[in-house]
């Protein structure tokens, strides 16, 4: 089912955590709310869910406004980032109590309980285990029984805060792939929070980049990592060089060098930012007539499938070079050298405007 | 060949050593004595000590008054400890340190005050009365004594629990579509029972030996408002050292009963938690 927000602004005393946010989530989508902390992903989360009340604005499921209904009247799965499990009950019990707490005239047999409980289960793998306890359990392990449980009620959609947060990063890799498939067979209209640029990027269907309680961007990841609106998004979503620069006739300044700006409608500016990720910035031994710049090396580190080199560039500045294995052998860098870096692919920000 | 333990907590045996001495010279050798003294006795006349009308009177008294009063304090206990936990609100700190001035009072000004106040012509008794409740001097006196110097016992055993509950459990429980009760009873009582039933135990140890407070406001009448404790001062004072021990040693069984009945009850529950 769809979720639509509209207008919501939610302050905490003096802080505002959300500054007229407008969103909607299409039925059958996963989405994630990506931001730094403070960013105000949360508070959103969990003003969909129920569990916050907004200032102003509205909450609605499925086209109905669900914005003054109490949160268990309306039927939201939520996973918590600290999974927020029954300790005193089995992993059997925690995944039933949705099932269990239900008005008698609605509640399901035990047989049904017990049949829908072991197919929840069984979907997140965990049917082995249903008489352990959750302090028996290994984190990724607690969190599935969270997912289950949270499934257990039919929830119109579903709301994750930051549901890999608490793990550790082989463990995350996992549940994300496995967190994609879930909602692939499940399809329900899904929400979660994460700081990792990557797990978004990775998992979601869309992508929203959040910052200082307003959203910035809100796409498809392919179309946030390589057209972001703002220079916030270019930053957050990996890493990137910044190169405070100036534009003269279509041309921005990178120290003494001119690169083309490609397409015009950029206006002539004192002040631009030019934004370089480091695997589109390339390493050469001369200039040879390219626009390129002059750099020294200062740190070569090959571990890992790229190896990373730190440059200080002639004007001084420390900049992040990212060069496959391959083209760093062809080149045999050493540390010290004075060598020509040349962009392949820039983003030039200039004011407020963007090309 | 001797192998050579090691073990980066030093001193066990010293510390184990402190221990055992001191709870030899505080408890153990004292009731050994208190035991051996009742021997004194004849079993005839033990039995006839202890089951006399009035001993059994003192003893009712005593048990049922330190029952209502350890009830009384997992209730308002559970209350307080409830509002010391989740919410902030001015002067937090020391309605927080209130709590444990039964701890700090002498029992005996304890005492005197309740007296005063409840009595038929103190600030509150003398608003009951007319409502027909009489407190000082009857029985409800005693388990106001009771449940005044039990209170700190149910709070401090409570509290530690308590802000260990994460607020986030019972969202969960919220999410899940549970009400407020049901909330309360399936996910916030059992995580905290087996705290609550220990500081209930130890308000009901402490109600049941208590004397201090409690003979100012009973008014001390044989066979209504008398006390077990009461009853042993009196023989001691009659130079009846075996009738006073055998009453002591059957007081040490109950609370020893008592106690032991309910840790096997947090047991129980722990692992009733458990197995369900």
């Amino acid at each position: 089912m769809s979720i639509q927000v509209r207008d919501i602004t939610k302050t905490f005393g003096a802080f505002t955590a959300l500054r007229d946010v407008t969103l909607e989530v299409p039925p059958g989508d996963l989405l994630a709310l990506l931001g730094p902390s403070g960013s105000g992903k949360t508070t959103l989360l969990r003003i969909i869910s129920g569990l916050e009340v907004p200032d102003s604005g509205q909450v609605l499921v499925h086209g109905e406004d669900v914005t003054d209904q109490p949160l268990r009247d309306r039927r939201v799965g939520f996973v918590f980032q600290h999974y927020a499990l029954f300790r005193h009950m089995t992993v059997f019990e925690n995944v039933a109590f949705g099932l269990r707490v239900r008005p008698r005239a609605e509640r399901p047999s035990k047989a049904e309980i017990r049949e829908r409980v072991m197919r929840l289960l069984q979907l997140v793998q965990l049917e082995q285990l249903t008489h352990r306890y959750p302090s028996q359990l290994s984190g990724g392990q607690r969190q599935r029984v969270a997912l289950a449980r949270a499934l257990a009620v039919e929830p119109k959609i579903l709301l994750l805060d930051e549901p890999f947060g608490a793990l550790d990063a082989k463990v995350r890799k996992e549940l994300r792939t496995w967190l994609r498939r879930l909602h692939d067979e499940i399809h329900v209209t899904s929400v979660f929070v994460t700081h990792d640029q990557e797990e978004a990027l990775e998992v979601a269907d869309r992508v929203v980049i959040m910052n200082e309680g307003r959203i910035e961007q809100v796409g498809s990841p392919e179309e946030v990592y390589h057209h972001p609106k703002t220079p916030f998004v270019y930053n957050f979503l990996g890493n990137v060089n910044l190169f405070h620069s100036r534009v003269e006739n279509g041309k921005a300044y990178l120290g003494n060098t001119l690169i083309e700006v490609p397409k015009t409608g950029i206006h002539d500016s004192r002040e631009a930012k030019v934004f370089i990720r480091p695997h589109l910035l390339n390493i050469e031994r001369s200039q040879n007539g390219r626009t390129a710049f002059g750099a020294r090396i200062l740190h070569l580190n090959p571990a890992g499938p790229m190896v990373k080199v730190e440059l200080e560039t002639e004007w001084g500045d420390n900049i992040l070079v990212e060069l496959s294995q391959d083209r760093y052998r062809t080149l045999g860098l050493r540390k010290e050298e004075y060598v020509y870096v040349s962009p392949k692919e820039f983003q030039v920000y200039a004011e407020d405007y963007s090309i | 060949m001797a192998v050579k333990k090691h073990t980066v907590l030093p001193g066990f045996g010293l510390a184990l050593g402190c221990t055992v001495l001191y709870l030899s010279l505080l408890v153990l050798i004292p009731i050994a004595g208190l035991l051996l003294r009742a021997t004194s006795l004849s079993w005839m006349e033990f039995w006839e000590v202890v089951t006399s009308d009035r001993v059994l009177a003192s003893f009712r008294i005593s048990f049922l008054a330190s029952l209502a009063a350890a009830g009384l304090n997992g209730v308002l206990g559970l209350v307080v400890a409830w509002v010391l936990v989740r919410y902030s609100f001015p002067l937090k700190g020391l309605v927080d340190g209130l709590v444990d001035l039964p701890f700090a009072l002498p029992t005996a000004v304890a005492g005197i005050s309740l007296t005063n106040l409840y009595s038929n012509s103190g600030w509150i008794g003398s608003r009951l009365e007319p409502l027909g409740i009489q407190v000082a001097y009857t029985p409800l006196g005693i388990v106001v004594a009771l449940t005044f110097i039990g209170l700190p016992f149910v709070v401090r055993t409570l509290q530690p629990v308590l802000e260990d509950l994460d607020p986030e459990v019972e969202e969960a429980a919220a999410s899940l579509g549970a009400n407020r009760f049901q909330a309360l009873r399936r996910v916030v009582i059992p995580s905290i029972l087996p705290a609550l039933l220990t500081g209930v135990a130890l308000a009901f140890a402490r109600a049941f030996g208590e004397y201090g407070s409690v003979v100012f406001i009973s008014g001390n009448l044989p066979m209504r408002t008398e006390i077990a404790p009461l009853l042993i001062m009196t023989k001691l004072e009659q130079y009846d050292y075996a009738g006073a021990t055998a009453i002591a040693v059957v007081m040490l069984l109950v609370s020893f009963s008592v106690l032991l009945f309910i840790n096997l009850l947090t047991w129980w529950v722990r692992r009733g938690a458990a197995r369900a």
